[in-house]
């Protein structure tokens, strides 16, 4: 019925559903409705935009490059820095020896731990990502 | 609304995507400005707003830019593209919070611009169908996103079976049966509408 519908359907089949239409009563009945879905569908459209957005679509695509540029630079240039700053601070402390040694291990083992958990978690995603046979279905 | 072949590959499209796949901007804009439309109002047909439609396809291409070593010249560009953007659409549908956004949206994406067109023939029908518009564009809000993508595909894209299963990766009985079930539920709609 939708080949019927949609024209696609040749002269062989089209016989044939008008065939079984004729035969069954249930069947013309649903091709009825569907033929007027049809009907109002074919009187509809999508809304057009202004004009102007189709001026303007190409430097809007441009920017989204730029901003994409930029945050990466960023985020790359903020994890340097703050990670030079962290190693910084850890060395200012592990040479202040008014800081009891206690302390001064506990930071320890906390910038260690960061440490594994950041690259843990970058090398599962990492391996995930190269494995993952299903990266490109659409959930 | 220009509609390409998606299976035809303009002559000049393998050399602009080449040139893309090696980093070219200016290339990769000639097919932006190739396919702009197409890819704006096939998300329109799926996420029914202006706002979103004009933001997911320019994140498409986007997102396309930035994933270019994957684009094979030796297929059609926007087959391709449409993957990224389905994908992109889908997800913004899954995460929008609520449903209700949607249905208050119902009917704002379509345009009843071709009521002229029925007019000609018969203005009483012209009519009638005008009314019957409201109830089927609320249903279509209302399809499952699948459905709803293949019947934008035939209906208002204007695509063949064939056209609209190579876009999706899917064979054509499924393209069938996916259109039968979304006018299935259309129809339904019609008939409580009759019925009211």
């Amino acid at each position: 019925m939708m080949g019927a519908l949609d024209g696609e359907l040749g002269e062989a089949d089209l016989a044939e559903l008008q065939r079984l239409l004729e035969e069954n009563p249930s069947l013309q009945a649903e091709w009825k409705r569907l033929q007027e879905v049809k009907e109002v569908t074919s009187t509809m459209a999508l809304r057009s935009p202004p004009e102007e957005v189709w001026e303007t679509y190409w430097t809007s695509v441009y920017h989204r490059f730029e901003r994409g540029v930029g945050w990466v630079l960023l985020s790359l240039g903020a994890i340097v820095s703050l990670s030079y700053g962290l190693w910084k601070a850890a060395e200012n402390i592990i040479a202040d020896v008014t800081i009891p040694g206690i302390v001064k291990l506990a930071i320890l083992v906390a910038i260690v731990g960061a440490v594994i958990l950041f690259v843990s978690v970058a090398r599962e995603k990492w391996f995930v990502y190269r494995s993952d046979p299903y990266k490109d279905i659409q959930r | 609304m220009e509609t390409t072949l998606a299976y035809s590959l303009p002559t000049d499209e393998r050399a602009l995507a080449a040139r893309a796949r090696s980093g070219d901007l200016e290339a990769f804009g000639q097919l932006v400005s190739r396919y702009m439309q197409r890819a704006y109002y096939a998300a329109l047909g799926l996420v029914g707003s202006h706002d979103d439609a004009l933001d997911l396809s320019q994140e498409a291409f986007a997102r396309a830019f930035r994933a270019r070593h994957s684009l094979d010249p030796e297929r059609p560009f926007y087959t391709w593209l449409y993957t990224i953007l389905r994908r992109l659409c889908f997800n913004f549908l899954r995460d929008r919070k609520t449903r209700a956004r949607k249905l208050e949206e119902a009917a704002g994406w379509l345009t009843d611009q071709a009521r002229t067109r029925a007019s000609v023939y018969d203005p009483a029908r012209a009519a009638e169908i005008t009314e019957l518009r409201v109830l089927v564009a609320t249903a279509i809000e209302r399809l499952p996103d699948r459905e709803r993508e293949v019947l934008v595909l035939k209906e208002f894209e204007g695509l063949r079976y064939r056209e609209i299963a190579e876009l999706l990766g899917i064979p054509i009985g499924t393209v069938m049966s996916r259109l039968y079930a979304a006018r299935r539920e259309l129809a339904a709609s019609l008939v409580e509408g009759h019925n009211e």
